[in-house]
C-alpha cells in the first residue's frame, strides 16, 4: 500500500465527492418535488394528466439510470437537444428517482384514514387545509423511512454518471488505475470515500426512523 | 431525418443482436438470483441466530454489502481482486460473484425479516393440536414465510437485472455494448442511429422488467388478506 499515493490523490477524490455530492443533492431535492406533484396529482385524480404520470412511474422505475442517461446523453442529441453532463445526471436522476418518491409518498397517503379527510372536512377545513394540517403531517411521518431509503439508493445510483462523461468517483478510480496502476490504493480511497458520504446518511436515516413518533389516529 | 432512424434496428441481425446482448444480462442476473436466493436463505436462516459474534460479521457483510454502490463493488472484484491474488476473472464471472455477494445480502434480510415476522403463536398453536414439529414446518412456517418472501424476492429480480446493466462498465459485451457496435457501424449511414438504438434498449429493458414488477405486485395483493 502506497500511502504517499493515497495522500497525493485525496484533493482528486475530494473534488470527485463534491461532484457527487452536489448533483446527487439536485437530482434528490428535484426527485422530492416531482414525486409530490405525481402523488397530488394522483391524489386527486387529474383527468388526462393521471394516466401520464403512471406511464411515467412504470418507465422509470423498470429501466435502470444507465440506459436512461444513454438515451439523455447520446441519444437525444439527434433529435436536437443538447443537454451538458451535468444537466443530464440531474435530469437522469430526478427521472428515475421522481417515480421512487412517488410511490413512497403514495404509500404514505394511503395508511391515513380516510375518516380523517371527511372530519376534517366536516369541522369545516378546505380541502387545502385539510390537505395542509391533517393529512399531509401523518403521511409524511408514514413515508419518512421509505424517502430516506430512496435517498440512499439514488446516491448509489449516482455512481453511474462517470458513463455521461463526469469526473465522479468511479471516473477518477478508474483514471488512477489506469494511468498508475496502482488497483488498491485507487479502490481503496474510492470505497472510503463512498462510506464517508454514506455512512453518515444510512445512520441519520435509522436514527430519523427510531426517532418519529408514527401518527396512528383514527385507527 | 427522423423515419431514416429506425431503418437501422432491422438491416441485417441487428434487432437478434441486440436481443442477443439482452439475454447475456438477463443471463447473468437470473443465475446471480438462483444462486441469491439459495445462499440468502441460508443467510437469513443464520442470522436469526442470537450468537453475539454471528450476529456481527452477518451485520458487517449487510451494511457494507448494501451501503456500497454496486459499480464499486464490481469495480473491487473486476479490478482489486484480479490483481491482488492474480486471477484472471472475466467481466461476466466478476458480475456473477458480485451480484450473488449483493443479492445473497438484500435476500437474507428478506428471509430474515420474514422468519422473524412470524408470531411465536403460530408455533405454539401448531403444538398445541398436536403438530409434530416437522409438520408445524411444512403446514405452518414455511407457508407463512413463502408468502411473506416471495413478492419482494420477485422486486429484487427486477433490481437485479437492472443492476446488471451496470456490467457494461466493466467491458462485458450485452445490450448497450451491442448497441454502441451497432451505432459505430452505422455512423455514416444512419447518422441518427444513436437515438433509435438507445430508445429501443429503454424499452427493451422496460418490456423485461415491468411484467416482473406487475407479477410482483398482483401476489402482494393477492395475497395481503393473510
Amino acid at each position: 500500500m502506497d500511502f504517499e499515493f493515497i495522500l497525493k490523490h485525496i484533493p482528486m477524490y475530494t473534488e470527485a465527492a463534491i461532484l457527487t455530492i452536489k448533483l446527487g443533492v439536485m437530482g434528490i431535492l428535484l426527485s422530492i418535488i416531482v414525486g409530490i406533484l405525481c402523488v397530488l396529482i394522483q391524489y386527486y385524480k387529474v383527468p388526462i394528466i393521471r394516466r401520464i404520470v403512471s406511464v411515467y412511474i412504470e418507465l422509470s422505475r423498470n429501466t435502470p439510470l444507465l440506459v436512461q442517461l444513454f438515451f439523455l446523453y447520446f441519444g437525444l442529441p439527434k433529435m436536437g437537444i443538447k443537454i451538458s453532463s451535468e444537466a443530464c445526471a440531474v435530469i437522469g436522476l430526478t427521472f428515475l428517482g421522481g417515480s421512487y418518491m412517488a410511490e413512497s409518498f403514495r404509500s404514505g397517503l394511503e395508511s391515513v384514514d380516510k375518516i380523517q379527510t371527511e372530519s376534517a372536512l366536516s369541522l369545516g377545513l378546505t380541502k387545502a387545509k385539510a390537505m395542509r394540517y391533517v393529512i399531509l403531517p401523518q403521511a409524511l411521518s408514514t413515508s419518512i423511512p421509505a424517502i430516506c431509503a430512496n435517498v440512499i439508493f439514488l446516491i448509489k445510483e449516482t455512481s453511474v454518471f462517470s458513463a455521461v462523461a463526469l469526473a465522479d468517483l468511479m471516473f477518477v478510480a478508474k483514471d488512477l488505475i489506469g494511468l498508475y496502476y496502482k488497483t488498491d490504493e485507487a479502490l481503496l480511497m474510492l470505497v472510503i470515500s463512498y462510506l464517508i458520504i454514506l455512512l453518515p446518511a444510512s445512520i441519520f436515516a435509522s436514527y430519523l426512523e427510531r426517532r418519529l413518533r408514527y401518527a396512528g389516529f383514527g385507527n | 431525418m427522423q423515419d431514416l432512424g429506425i431503418k437501422v434496428l432491422f438491416m441485417g441481425s441487428n434487432f437478434e443482436r441486440l436481443l442477443d446482448g439482452l439475454w447475456v444480462t438477463i443471463h447473468i442476473s437470473i443465475l446471480s438470483v438462483l444462486l441469491s436466493i439459495l445462499l440468502g436463505i441460508l443467510l437469513g436462516i443464520v442470522m436469526t441466530s442470537k450468537n453475539i459474534v454471528v450476529k456481527a460479521v452477518t451485520r458487517v457483510y449487510l451494511e457494507f454489502v448494501r451501503i456500497m454502490p454496486q459499480l464499486v463493488l464490481l469495480f473491487i472484484v473486476y479490478f482489486g481482486v484480479t490483481k491482488t491474488f492474480g486471477l484472471h476473472l472475466n467481466g461476466e464471472t466478476s458480475a456473477l460473484i458480485v451480484f450473488t455477494i449483493w443479492g445473497t445480502a438484500e435476500m437474507g434480510d428478506l428471509v430474515r425479516s420474514a422468519i422473524i415476522s412470524i408470531p411465536k403463536h403460530q408455533r405454539e398453536s401448531g403444538l398445541a393440536i398436536g403438530l409434530n414439529s416437522s409438520q408445524i414446518y411444512r403446514y405452518i412456517i414455511i407457508p407463512q414465510t413463502l408468502i411473506r418472501l416471495i413478492p419482494p424476492a420477485i422486486n429484487l429480480t427486477t433490481r437485479m437485472i437492472k443492476t446488471t446493466s451496470l456490467i457494461v462498465l466493466i467491458g462485458v459485451v450485452e445490450v448497450l455494448k451491442v448497441g454502441q457496435q451497432i451505432i459505430e457501424a452505422n455512423r455514416y449511414t444512419v447518422p441518427n442511429a444513436t437515438l433509435w438504438i438507445y430508445g429501443t434498449i429503454f424499452f427493451l429493458y422496460f418490456f423485461t422488467c415491468w411484467p416482473i414488477s406487475l407479477l410482483a405486485k398482483f401476489l402482494e395483493k393477492k395475497w395481503k388478506v393473510n
